[in-house]
């Protein structure tokens, strides 16, 4: 079975200069998209992946880099909608690149499906209540 | 059909009004025709919910021992700048006002991720506000720094007071040049990548009384979560805006100043707003109830959105440098479904303003004068309407002789 998730890698320091995203390709065969890094000599790596392959391979892939070091997050507990900041206007309806924020046209409230998210952050200076945090 | 203003009264003692919010209204006309809904209906409330940048807050601070003088020092609350430049206690913020250190955009696009809104939000909802002061002394004001604590409810008086709000219809913003930009109306995604536009449409309250002949001076509204009174016409007070056959303005028109007591309004009303790269707000909660007194009134009351039309405005090129140039003339109904076009390209819309809450307001307004404890009050005198002529004027920039 083929699957694909969204993943935040944080890498300790001693791991940044190690090529461990070579090997996620190369030895488990997965297919990466790199959505985000953030990776700085002598301190905390961060990368937000979608990692896509086959279950076998993507669980053999998250036990070596468990077994590595690297702490894995799923994407979806990032990105985060303050609902008590949240005065439903809409402004981020338009600037989020994968439509993650949805209209309903009954009710006029926004609704934010987490599993759409990329953590790209235009959503965070896009609203004005400033509702949307990033938790990395 | 007439009624006055202390009929309806009786009858919201009495617990007889039938009040019913703008949207709800259109349908009610519509099944049973004006004549009849006018008679029936006393009440239309309106609501709206949206950044109103013409929005401040001023304060009586009390006396400190020694006596310090306000009035010409400098004073931060927050680190934000206030305005002192009134007597010794009395201390004015606006919603844009920043901290000198903010960054602005110096590093652009700013975030202004904290100013004068913020502030008033803050004082609102019961927090504790830092306040520094610089004074310079004199004899009877001896002091001349002060650094303390101040919360709302020590405070002598506070009062929400907004120069320019609940515009009569707004500009549609869109963006023509090949770069984002950061504006007022948001961020604008380069070669027409989004529209955005702001006002409550059919339920906001200037657009259900085009002419102005119920809201003036004196008028009693919710503000921000409670009670509070217009104070004037507002800021760039436009009834001379072109009207389509409807009666309503085609663009920026009516605007209200308006005034309340600070301490008993609402957080949830009353919002700390960035707009990135543009600067700091306070989104505001203003409901207006509309007393029903002709077939007339109640005629307005029946407007929809497909009937207001915004003005789809440049804000990369022509707005900065007031070229008057409108692309095209949308519905809020069109604007409301998501997408527009123009030139023959989807537009994706969306709302600066929440819709949502606006009709909560509306409804608590409803609320509020049902159970009776919210009686309406009739105008001192109404605002400027089109026979005043009124129209907004352009700066008129002059050389200063040496």
């Amino acid at each position: 079975m083929i699957v694909s998730k969204k993943i935040v890698l944080h890498f300790p320091v001693r791991l940044v200069d190690r090529s461990i995203v070579y090997h996620l390709i190369k030895d488990y065969d997965l297919e990466l998209n790199i959505m985000k890094a953030s990776i700085i000599p002598d301190a905390e790596g961060l990368m937000v992946i979608e990692v896509r392959g086959e279950q076998t391979d993507y669980d053999k892939g998250v036990k070596y880099l468990t077994e590595t070091g690297v702490r894995i997050q799923s994407l979806a507990q990032n990105v985060m909608r303050n609902e008590d900041k949240c005065t439903h206007c809409g402004a981020c309806v338009t600037v989020c690149p994968t439509k993650a924020f949805k209209l309903d046209f009954e009710t006029r409230l926004i609704s934010f499906d987490a599993s759409k998210c990329i953590a790209c952050g235009l959503c965070l200076k896009a609203c004005p209540p400033r509702a949307m945090e990033l938790h990395f | 059909m007439s009624k006055t203003i202390e009929e309806i009264n009786e009858k919201i003692k009495k617990g007889e009004a039938v009040v019913v919010n703008a949207e709800e209204i259109i349908d009610i006309a519509r099944e049973k025709g004006v004549k009849k809904a006018a008679k029936e209906v006393d009440v239309v409330t309106t609501g709206t919910f949206g950044p109103m940048c013409s929005s401040g807050a001023y304060f009586n601070i009390g006396h400190s021992n020694p006596r310090i003088k306000l009035g010409g020092g400098k004073a931060y609350l927050n680190d934000v700048n206030a305005y002192a430049g009134f007597a010794a206690t009395d201390l004015l913020i606006g919603a844009n006002a920043l901290p000198d250190d903010d960054p602005r955009n110096k590093i652009y696009p700013g975030e202004f991720k904290y100013g004068g809104g913020h502030v008033i939000e803050d004082l609102v909802a019961g927090k504790d506000i830092r306040l520094s002061v610089a004074a310079y002394g004199t004899d009877c004001y001896p002091r001349k720094k002060l650094e303390t604590l101040i919360n709302i409810k020590d405070l002598n008086e506070a009062v929400l007071f907004n120069p320019r709000n609940a515009y009569q219809n707004y500009n549609a913003a869109i963006n023509l040049s090949s770069k984002v930009i950061y504006t007022y109306m948001g961020i604008l995604k380069p070669n027409m990548g989004n529209i955005n536009y702001s006002t409550s449409g059919q339920l906001s309250p200037l657009l259900n009384d085009p002419y102005y002949k119920t809201i003036g001076i004196g008028t009693k509204i919710f503000l921000g979560g409670g009670v509070g009174f217009v104070a004037w016409n507002g800021t760039q007070h436009n009834p001379s805006a072109p009207r389509n056959e409807k009666g309503v303005p085609v663009c920026g028109s009516g605007t209200l100043a308006l005034i309340g007591d600070l301490k008993q309004m609402n957080s949830y009303w009353l919002r700390g707003t960035s707009m990135m790269g543009y600067g700091a707000t306070l989104t505001v909660g203003v409901g207006i109830p509309i007393p029903i007194l002709s077939e007339e009134i109640l005629e307005y009351t029946t407007v929809t959105d497909t009937d207001i039309v915004a003005p789809v405005i440049d804000y990369s090129s022509d707005y900065p440098n007031m070229i008057s140039n409108t692309l095209a003339e949308v519905s809020y109904a069109d604007l409301k479904s998501g997408k527009v076009e123009i030139d023959g390209k989807q537009v994706p819309t969306a709302s600066l303003s929440s819709y949502s809450r606006a009709l909560i307001i509306a409804d608590t307004l409803k609320d509020w004068i049902k159970s009776g404890r919210f009686p309406l009050t009739e105008p001192a005198e109404l605002i400027p309407g089109i026979e005043s002529g009124l129209n907004t004027k352009p700066m008129n920039e002059r050389p200063i002789p040496d």
